[in-house]
């Protein structure tokens, strides 16, 4: 997935223009490369949030620009709601592996079992609000004091308020009201035993500032983040590929599209796009003309309440 | 005619607004700027034109706020909803944090901070102002310049930031009154040459119609000046980064200690001002210890010199103590270093300040002890009356003090250089950041 100019390569080169001024992703870039060494030099026990998904993709690159040839000072941990797709999870072992650093996965299927939680129920049972429940586990059990998180700012109105340093109480819970200040780009990380510190690097990216990155860095994604031809389920409008967790009613019409996604998140809460983008700029080109935002058109989770993010988030969510 | 008004007089007949032109912009940068009003000032509205009228803004989260909007008489689309992210704001109708909002123009990309404009909340403006390089402050036609107008301009002035556009918003409430607009810029000016803010661009606008937010207002043709947009998109700020006095915090030392890397020792850390080249002799501060670069690395790959704002790893000749929060810095050009600072805080806390107090002191990734020596006098934000014996030091207020801390800091004056002279302090017990400092 890395261009392979990251790892060790010779011969000097030039500042990357002419001038000495850099443009918007190399900004970006540089800021969010401090704001993992600060966790680096700030906690001891740091974690990178992985998900498989575009944005964290983008953290795991970020970091080796940070660290490398250093190894990372964090593991990567994925919790994994075992209804993710195939191909994402495939991603996540290889890269794992190639970069050879250490993944931790924690199941949210064994947090019901072990916590006899109840299932989510309904059409497209999501078990996306019952990852917090085996965040909190993995913060508790590996002692966690900071996570790495691939949230954004422009995804959503809460998080629009969040700090990039955002102090979590032993709950996990985010207190929207007593965030600490943050000025110029000095992080205050410090905490008591017990509380956690989400960090979140790419606050200030957006979606398409995420894509023209991963076309200049030449990264390599997940296959269903582009065109291809899959079996979904046409619901209020969304696509929902058809799986063993979608609850199939006799009125369901099952149809092969050609879609790519647009978000990854978990099959039953995540929709794909109708698309025949298969290169990356053609999906670059998409998302500018597209008039729909990225959370709008793909979660289905978000549609429930005007606040949905805002209550995750105060119950310890991402 | 009273001397200093005829020169504002003059500077209007010549040119209120920078020319256009070749600017010589040829790479998409981005701009941060904050936005200083209250909801009354029609501040949620301006973002939420900039962000609709810029066609930022996607139809699903239209259609949100049209929802809520459907009880409104006038029918109109509310724009103010669109920055009000928390519950408890859209149902009191304000803004109680900094939220952060995106868009971008072929040229530029836009960080905006939305701070609220109200005086409890002056902890958030001066949060938002710090990262920001133009500051909008609205002002509305039919009031003029009011205390709050002078409020913002006395923390714009403090922030040290370096571009101030002044809004005149609700220009269609005095018949877009060219008179109006004059008079106003006439008192802004007066204060401004009193706060000593240079750089100042005024705009007349109508934030609820659209008037030259994006496009030409055909309501105020006497107007020949950029959009407010217009003007964002083209305001120079190459010249905002430092790249004179070279400054290098040292965030994290990587040391692969591998059988092939074993003697590997990179400074990781970010060039927050100047240019590093291998070979620049260097001094590490605050040891004063000396020595050599001998290779620079941005992302991985060798480059010959580094320059603000790059996240990049120096390597030195010598086997020197190097660890987070030392300075490295070119031997031509050493900021001060000192134990004692005398510091302007901006106090963000409930609990008040008290002289005696001890907290953590934190500028760049140098963060140590500290004692609060003395208060000198406190700041009135609306008159910059200084009162020499204040009875006490509580939120939002700001205060000229003195600051004693555990270890020597290297630092450069917050006017002369805001990367290296802006510092936070931390409450040792509840770890809450409680004070914005400007080392003077």
């Amino acid at each position: 997935m890395i261009n392979n100019e990251i790892k060790n390569s010779e011969g000097i080169s030039n500042p990357p223009l002419g001038a000495r001024g850099l443009d918007y992703l190399d900004q970006l870039e540089s800021e969010s490369i401090h704001i993992m060494r600060e966790v680096a030099g700030q906690f001891e026990r740091p974690a990178l949030l992985f998900s498989g998904g575009k944005d964290s993709i983008v953290l795991v690159h970020l970091a080796l620009k940070a660290f490398r040839p250093g190894k990372f000072p964090f593991p990567l941990v994925h919790i994994d709601t075992g209804h993710n797709f195939q191909e994402a999870l495939d991603y996540r072992d290889n890269l794992a592996a190639e970069i050879g650093e250490k993944l931790i996965v924690r199941n949210v299927g064994d947090t019901i079992k072990a916590k006899n939680l109840t299932e989510p129920k309904g059409k497209f049972a999501s078990r996306n609000a019952l990852q917090t429940y085996t965040l909190l586990d993995t913060i508790e059990e590996f002692k966690f004091d900071a996570c790495i998180g691939g949230a954004r700012r422009d995804e959503e109105k809460a998080r629009a308020k969040e700090r990039i340093f955002s102090v979590r109480d032993e709950f996990g819970q985010w207190n929207p009201k007593l965030q600490r200040p943050e000025l110029w780009s000095i992080y205050n990380g410090k905490i008591d035993k017990g509380e956690n510190v989400r960090v979140f690097p790419i606050s200030n990216w957006t979606e398409l500032d995420i894509w023209n990155y991963i076309r200049r860095e030449n990264i390599a994604l997940p296959s269903i983040y582009f065109a291809h031809n899959r079996e979904v389920i046409e619901y209020q409008g969304q696509f929902v590929a058809m799986s063993k967790f979608v609850e199939l009613e006799p009125t369901d019409k099952i149809s092969v599209k050609k879609v790519r996604y647009r978000t990854v998140g978990d099959m039953t809460c995540t929709a794909a796009v109708e698309s025949d983008a298969t290169g990356i700029d053609d999906i670059i080109n998409e998302i500018i003309a597209t008039k729909t935002s990225e959370r709008g058109e793909t979660r289905i989770d978000d549609k429930v309440s005007e606040a949905a993010m805002e209550d995750r988030k105060k119950n310890g969510y991402f | 005619m009273d001397a200093q008004i005829y020169e504002v007089k003059q500077f209007l007949n010549n040119k209120t607004y920078l020319p256009l032109g070749d600017r010589g912009k040829k790479i998409m940068d981005i701009l941060r700027f904050i936005t200083a009003g209250s909801v009354d000032d029609g501040k949620s509205t301006l973002i939420g034109r900039l962000l609709y009228d810029s066609k930022s803004i996607m139809i699903d989260h239209l259609e949100a706020i049209e929802k809520q909007t459907k009880n409104r008489e006038d029918g109109e689309i509310d724009l103010a909803l669109l920055t009000d992210g928390l519950r408890a704001e859209r149902e009191q109708g304000i803004t109680i944090d900094v939220a952060y909002k995106y868009f971008s123009t072929p040229k530029r990309k836009f960080i905006i901070a939305d701070a609220p404009g109200h005086i409890q909340y002056t902890r958030n403006m001066v949060t938002g102002a710090s990262n920001s390089e133009l500051i909008i402050i609205l002002i509305d036609a039919r009031h003029g310049v009011i205390e709050q107008t002078r409020r913002h301009s006395i923390i714009a002035s403090l922030l040290n930031i370096p571009h101030v556009v002044v809004a005149v918003n609700k220009m269609d409430l005095v018949e877009y009154s060219e008179d109006v607009y004059n008079n106003i810029l006439i008192d802004y000016d007066v204060m401004a040459k009193q706060l000593g803010i240079k750089h100042i661009t005024y705009i007349p606008i109508s934030a609820l119609n659209g008037d030259n937010i994006v496009d030409p207002s055909q309501h105020l043709p006497w107007y020949k000046g950029d959009t407010l947009l217009n003007f964002l998109e083209n305001v120079s700020i190459e010249n905002d980064i430092n790249l004179t006095n070279s400054r290098f915090p040292v965030q994290y030392v990587i040391r692969p200690q591998t059988e092939e890397l074993h003697d590997y020792r990179g400074y990781a850390g970010k060039v927050i001002s100047g240019i590093y080249k291998v070979g620049d002799a260097i001094t590490v501060l605050p040891s004063g210890v000396k020595s050599k670069i001998s290779l620079i690395e941005l992302g991985g790959k060798p480059v010959e010199e580094a320059f603000a704002p790059q996240s990049v790893i120096l390597h030195l000749e010598d086997d020197v103590d190097v660890s987070r929060g030392d300075v490295l810095v070119r031997d031509e050009d050493l900021p001060q270093v000192e134990q004692q600072l005398e510091v302007l805080i901006c106090w963000m806390d409930s609990k008040p300040l008290v002289a005696g107090n001890k907290y953590l002191f934190q500028i760049n990734s140098t963060r140590v002890r500290s004692i609060l020596k003395s208060i000198d006098y406190k700041l009135d934000v609306n008159t910059l009356e200084k009162d020499y014996s204040p009875q006490n030091v509580g939120l939002n207020d700001i205060v000229r003090a003195t600051i004693k801390t555990a270890q020597p800091i290297a630092f450069d004056s917050y006017q002369s250089l805001r990367v290296n002279g802006g510092a936070i302090l931390i409450d040792e017990t509840s770890n809450v950041t409680v004070g914005a400092c400007m080392i003077q």
